[in-house]
């Protein structure tokens, strides 16, 4: 597989010839970079102790996010785990509540009560931000579920961390959706790691790939750090789901550059290995092909570049200047409201 | 009215919501060619056709999470587990996913589903098979506990259940299904979060809910034999339970024996008992007690499993504490 290998990758001699329209191409640039810049915003507002919690960083990932979404129609379904900032903005949530939600502000794209790794958008199908590793597969499959019983050729995309592929329940999940032929594409953000331990150390039958077969799965792999290498393998996978209804289960190499989340020392990788990845940047390496395809100036990518760092800075001040949100509301969304029965009541079980 | 059995009662509760609303779908294992593991989907299969009666492979956390997709999405699952006590495999999904997505969310989804299924003891089918996990559930906030001990109300609160915008779970009693009560034909539904009095008294009051209420009802008579009126209250809805009902009750005989076949840490008898003293101290002439399961794991010998059980003699003696 050396041609995942992004420092193989960056050495290509010939830039390879686009199927995507040079609109297209500006966009996906576009879409990782304004990623990036809201990564390191919310780092820096996490160094402050303006974020709070759990805050994990897509920094050296975006290709995923915006090459798998951008073949994407609006009444798809997409669901990830909680690397989930830039699948978000990917989705179509604007930054603002998305910045606000890190804050938990009553203004976040899920009031508040979500926090980072649970972003939802109800507007633009995006079903979350999912932090119990594994869990989300079979949601997903609900989704895809939903919209075969609903006939509405919609699919869904399941993105999963490669740590995720050893739950149970993602085995039980790829053998209901193979069964059942259900619209679905599961895409591995296989970065090398879950926290500190490297796939070698955690995964057995490697590629992970693999793990599609015994369920007769469609597999394919992609080089993540490769945009439009994502896009056209998505885009064949959520072909194969919407025309045929047939499962997918994709691989794509990428990495993080950050630790794990703000808080990890990062101790079980060289500084060298990092660096080493950063040479096959996903942005970088979209740049300069995007230059030699003469489809985006310097002067382009510096707008784009400061219409980025503009956008995040006005998230920043939305997030800080918005209100926080109280009890009495947190309690209001504990129930729906019922439109078919009479209301149920609901103590609250604590009056001290 | 006709009399029909429990089990009937569930199955027409399904059939008829089935027909009613298109979004209503029943998922779990052997629900459709096998006709449920305790024919409660008898015939559903036949009726409504495999996309709406789903058979499933023995894959409790991929077919809850499933469940859980789909509500979001906005059908209306209900899940038939063959037996509560296997969803614990799926509890991630149950306790995460239905317990928490709505709210994570911020209110953006709704999650309309109903898990049910046989629970409990008394069948001799040892400690994996004879949970009563009621309370376990129950103290999820977002979650509604509902447990029937008639026909009618098998009938009447599955179907506010499937109709309810919100997760209820549903808990059968394993020993209640060839149980026959006469039920109101049509469309007849008892309220979520309302309790049943299945026996006026004025000497002492009586708490119960599932199977444990007719072990209720029966001490209840024995004792009645020797002079003593108990009232027995149904709960029919553990969570939210009718606190005003039992306190209507409690100051009327200042006497509270509850009885559940929970084990009896923290079972939902316990969140009663805080609830009745909190509010209700000045009005009891005695402690509040309860009967509970024995905090042991189900044993399959029958006669240890009898006494593990609340059982009539249990309560009689508790009922003779609290009247002393
Ligand atoms: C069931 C469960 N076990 C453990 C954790 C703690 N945990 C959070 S993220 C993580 C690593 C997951 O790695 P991966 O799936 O590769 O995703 P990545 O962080 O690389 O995006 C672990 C162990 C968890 N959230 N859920
Ligand atoms: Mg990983």
């Amino acid at each position: 597989m050396v041609a995942d290998d992004p420092a193989v990758a960056v050495a290509e001699p010939k830039v390879p010839a686009s199927s995507v329209t040079p609109e297209i191409q500006i966009e996906l640039y576009r879409l990782m970079v304004r990623i990036r810049r809201f990564e390191e915003k919310s780092a820096q507002a996490f160094m402050r102790a303006a974020i709070k919690g759990f805050c994990h960083l897509y920094i050296g990932q975006e290709a995923v996010a915006a090459g798998a979404l951008s073949v994407l129609e609006p009444r798809d379904a997409v669901i990830t785990a909680y690397r989930d900032h830039g699948i978000a903005l990917a989705r179509g949530t604007p930054a603002r509540p998305c910045m606000a939600e890190l804050f938990g502000k009553q203004t976040g794209c899920s009031h508040g009560m979500g926090g980072s790794m649970h972003l939802f958008d109800r507007a633009h199908q995006f079903y979350g931000g999912h932090a119990i590793v594994g869990s989300h597969t079979a949601v997903a499959a609900g989704l895809a579920f939903a919209q075969q019983y609903e006939n509405t050729e919609g699919v869904t995309l399941c993105l999963l961390g490669e740590g995720a592929v050893n739950q149970g329940v993602f085995a039980e999940t790829l053998n209901l959706v193979s069964l059942w032929k259900l619209p679905i594409v599961f895409l591995i953000e296989n970065n090398d790691y879950a926290m500190g331990t490297s796939v070698s150390r955690s995964s057995a039958g490697l590629p992970l790939v693999n793990r599609g077969s015994a369920f007769d799965m469609a597999g394919r792999v992609a080089n993540g750090m490769d945009v439009e290498d994502v896009r056209a393998k998505v885009a064949e996978a959520i072909n194969l789901a919407r025309t045929e209804h047939l499962p997918s289960l994709l691989e794509v190499h990428t990495y993080r550059y950050r630790g794990h989340s703000m808080s990890d020392p990062d101790t079980y990788r060289t500084k060298e290995e990092i660096e080493e990845h950063k040479k096959g940047d996903p942005i970088l390496l979209y740049r300069r092909r995007l230059e030699e395809r003469h489809v985006l100036s310097d002067t382009l990518a510096k707008e784009i570049d400061e219409k980025a760092r503009a956008e995040v800075q006005d998230a920043l001040s939305f997030a800080e200047q918005s209100p926080e949100p109280d009890l009495d509301f947190a309690f209001s969304l504990r129930f729906s409201v019922e439109d078919q029965i009479d209301p149920i009541p609901r103590p609250r079980y604590s009056d001290l | 009215m006709a009399k029909i059995t429990y089990r009937q009662a569930l199955n027409q509760a399904m059939a008829e919501e089935m027909d009613r609303d298109p979004s209503v779908f029943l998922i779990g294992e052997e629900v459709a060619e096998y006709q449920g593991a305790f024919k409660v989907s008898q015939g559903l299969l036949q009726r409504f056709g495999a996309k709406r009666v789903v058979d499933t492979p023995i894959s409790e956390a991929a077919f809850s999470g499933l469940a859980v997709g789909a509500a979001l999405y906005g059908l209306r699952p209900i899940v038939e587990f063959m037996n509560w006590s296997f969803s614990f495999v799926a509890f991630d999904q149950l306790v995460n996913n239905v317990g928490s997505l709505r709210f994570m969310s911020g209110g953006q989804f709704s999650l309309p589903m109903v898990f049910r299924g046989p629970s409990g003891g008394g069948t001799q089918i040892g400690a994996t098979h004879s949970h009563c996990p009621e309370s376990w559930f129950a103290g999820v906030p977002t979650l509604t506990v509902v447990s029937p001990a008639f026909p009618e109300d098998a009938k009447g609160l599955l179907k506010s259940s499937i109709r309810s915008n919100n997760p209820v779970f549903f808990f059968e009693g394993e020993r209640l299904y060839g149980l026959e009560g006469e039920v109101p034909d049509g469309d007849s539904l008892t309220p979520i979060g309302e309790a049943r009095v299945c026996r006026e008294g004025g000497d002492l009051t009586i708490v119960s809910g599932g199977y444990s209420t007719h072990t209720a009802i029966s001490a209840a008579e024995t004792l009645s034999a020797n002079g003593t009126e108990a009232e027995v209250i149904d709960l029919r809805t553990i969570k939210p339970y009718d606190f005003d009902r039992i306190a209507q009750s409690v100051r009327k005989t200042n006497r509270l024996l509850i009885v559940e076949e929970n084990k009896p840490f923290a079972g939902w008898g316990a969140q009663i008992a805080y609830d009745v003293q909190r509010r209700l101290f000045d009005w009891l002439d005695a402690p509040i007690l309860r009967v509970t399961g024995l905090d042991l794991p189900q044993p399959y010998n029958g006669k240890l499993e009898a006494q593990v059980l609340p059982n009539v003699e249990r309560i009689l003696a508790a009922a003779r504490q609290l009247l002393a």
